[in-house]
């Protein structure tokens, strides 16, 4: 088991999202240190690209901050490097391939393991193309995790025997960003995993309220959050730390109370 | 290893959200059974011809060749298509592929406005829903355009984030077809994106070089020495290029925007000032910075304002096929009026960038020499922002 399981060992899994340096990385790290003391299962991290396809008017709006504010993958790393002296909570960096295929696969995943990160999402690289990554993630022990999405239909399975880490389940079509309902039939798409994998699935995308962080990892292993809180970082900019940490409880709580 | 999706060398793929995976195969599953179907042939034949104007004409430039004073100077009119660029000939294809895999909507991005408006053309046409999404500041470069867009009946959403040109939009309309697939499908304007479209794309472009290579054959009985496009995504030169690419002795020359130069910052030269990336699905060239952010491009052309280039250009170019040229808006603005004075013809401002450069090199070549000059869209669309870039404020 790698070390994400060990998000999913406890019970259901909180998942708690911040773009990195939104609006700088003194906040990111109060922010994660936040959500780790107060449940969070796992943490990831978001560098930001400056055209992230898959994101929406929240989480483009934290891109365009952070990066405006001057991060760097570099930057970033050295903020993790900080991090890992005193928390031991499982991270993933979740990011556009581009900025992966631009710093050098080899590199990046060898400062990851160096760091030790967990794992890493990439939106934009599809079960066909992640042959171009699997080798050097394998080689520096970083899990490359898949995402399955309403539209996946005959593909789960496929990309479902092969996941590793946690597999990444994409709740609506669409973009990430809070949603009223989600209506995707998840229950079968979760039934599909469990037969061919053993690994854990957590839900994303459209997540906000305690009742639906209940729902969604009653149907799964856990629930993922990012824009309701890239949305308080954004209200509370340099002060937002606590309010993060106050909402992750109230999040965990409810997760947890599916049990 | 990368997979061989759509590859041309280490470019294309398909380095898209799995959202879109089972759209794109489909759409590639649809187009191999309807691509050699005589039926769907003779339809697009029917609407090319009847419809759109093709063949479009190639006509000698008797005028600019005397005045240059060296090569022999060819121009193929897709300035002369229905609604004014070659757009329409993809746009023709691709709407007629989705009526028949039972789509009811297009969505589209634009620059210039030239897709743009050939969509809402096409989905006028055939009865489907139209939306276009365009950069906001393009909609003000372009206003006539997108009059034009919504007079056929299409919705023009500006778009507002980043730089609000081009790539924008083309992220925008990425969003919005993840968001709605069924009904909806996307016309992709280039030959760029995720596999299938830069193929697709390209085969519906290809008409342009079969009928260049037809009607060279015919007036001069020889191939062209040279054929010369302007690039941004780069449909009009890869249909320019394509019959040609197996005739070694013919030159082909992409024309990139240089913008203000490609020693500045202010330029959308993809092969000449950036770097092997992925964006927008594909594996090509970028602009970006070291940490492969994509660069805010630059050009006074709104079509040919964006980062990155098609995968079989960036291919054509690691071979040595094709070259790829910068030319500047001051270049590209001279050429723009000279055309207009030389042959009485205005050229799109993107369509001037292949003008200017063929202005450097027919001088410098022999008589007997043959130069082809892909004039990809009409110029009516720029005569305000080229008046602005002279200092001279008209109202349209």
């Amino acid at each position: 088991m790698s070390k994400i399981g060990a998000a999913f060992a406890n019970g259901k899994a909180f998942i708690a999202f911040v773009t990195c340096g939104d609006p700088d990385l003194e906040t990111t790290a109060a922010c994660v240190r936040a959500a780790v003391d107060n449940g969070a299962d796992l943490i990831e991290l978001g560098i930001p690209f400056s055209d992230p396809t898959a994101e929406g008017p929240v989480i483009q709006g934290a891109n365009l901050r952070a990066l405006t504010g001057g991060v760097t993958t570099d930057k970033i790393f050295d903020m993790v490097r900080k991090l890992r002296q005193d928390i031991q909570t499982p991270m993933v960096f979740m990011t556009y391939t581009n900025v992966i295929f631009s710093y050098g696969a080899e590199r990046f995943l060898s400062t990851c393991r160096e760091i030790e990160m967990d794992g890493l999402i990439l939106p934009d690289l599809p079960y066909e193309e992640k042959g171009e990554f699997l080798d050097s993630c394998h080689s520096y022990g970083v899990d490359l995790i898949s995402l399955i999405a309403p539209t996946s239909q005959n593909r789960i399975a496929m990309i479902a025997k092969e996941a590793e880490g946690f597999i990444y389940v994409v709740s609506s079509l669409g973009v990430t960003g809070t949603r009223s309902e989600i209506k995707t039939d998840l229950t079968s798409i979760v039934e599909v995993i469990r037969q061919n994998t053993e690994i854990p699935c957590a839900i994303g995308f459209g997540i906000s309220t305690p009742e639906q962080a209940r729902k969604m990892a009653g149907l799964s292993d856990g629930a993922i959050v990012g824009s309701a809180i890239v949305k308080i970082i954004e209200k509370y900019g340099r002060e937002a730390a606590p309010y993060v940490g106050a909402y992750v409880r109230e999040m965990k709580e409810a997760v947890k109370s599916c049990l | 290893m990368a997979n061989n999706n759509g590859r041309f060398g280490i470019h294309g793929g398909q380095y898209i959200p799995e959202t879109l995976m089972n759209a794109v195969i489909e759409l590639e599953e649809a187009y191999n059974r309807f691509k050699d179907d005589p039926d769907f042939n003779r339809e697009l034949t029917a609407l090319y011809n009847d419809y759109a104007g093709r063949p479009s004409r190639l006509y000698y430039a008797k005028k600019m060749t005397e005045d240059l004073g060296g090569a022999k100077i060819y121009l193929k009119r897709e300035d002369l298509n229905h609604t004014g660029a070659h757009k329409i000939n993809n746009v023709l294809g691709q709407a007629l592929l989705a009526k028949k895999m039972g789509k009811t909507r297009l969505i589209a991005e634009t620059g210039a406005g030239q897709h743009g408006v050939a969509s809402a053309t096409a989905a006028a046409l055939m009865g489907m829903e139209c939306v276009v999404f365009m950069g906001e500041e393009d909609t003000v470069r372009q206003a006539l355009n997108v009059y034009r867009m919504r007079l056929l009946g299409a919705e023009v959403v500006p778009v507002k984030t980043g730089t609000a040109t081009l790539k924008d939009a083309v992220s925008e309309a990425m969003r919005e077809w993840t968001s709605r697939i069924a009904d909806t499908h996307y016309c992709l304007g280039s030959v760029m994106g995720p596999h299938p479209f830069p193929t697709i794309v390209r085969d519906f472009q290809a008409v342009i070089s079969r009928e260049i290579k037809e009607q060279l054959l015919e007036k001069e009985g020889r191939l062209p020495d040279a054929v010369i496009a302007c690039v941004g995504g780069g449909s009009n030169a890869i249909g320019s290029f394509y019959h040609f690419i197996e005739d070694e002795n013919v030159r082909l020359i992409g024309c990139e925007a240089a913008g203000r130069g490609i020693d500045t910052f202010e330029t959308a030269a993809t092969v000449n000032t950036g770097r092997v990336g992925i964006f927008h699905g594909m594996k090509s060239y970028f602009c970006q910075d070291e940490y492969g952010q994509i660069a805010p491009v630059y050009s006074i052309s709104a079509g040919l304002d964006y980062p990155g280039i098609g995968p079989e250009h960036a291919h054509l170019h690691d071979i040595g096929r094709a070259e790829y040229v910068p030319v500047t808006d001051d270049e590209a603005v001279e050429a723009f009026e000279y055309l207009a004075k030389t042959e009485g013809i205005i050229p799109a401002i993107e369509s001037a960038h292949a003008v200017a450069y063929a202005r450097k090199i027919a001088p410098v070549m022999e008589k007997d020499r043959i130069i082809v000059i892909t004039i990809s869209g009409r110029g009516d669309k720029d005569c305000a922002a080229i008046a602005r870039y002279r200092g001279e404020d008209i109202h349209e």
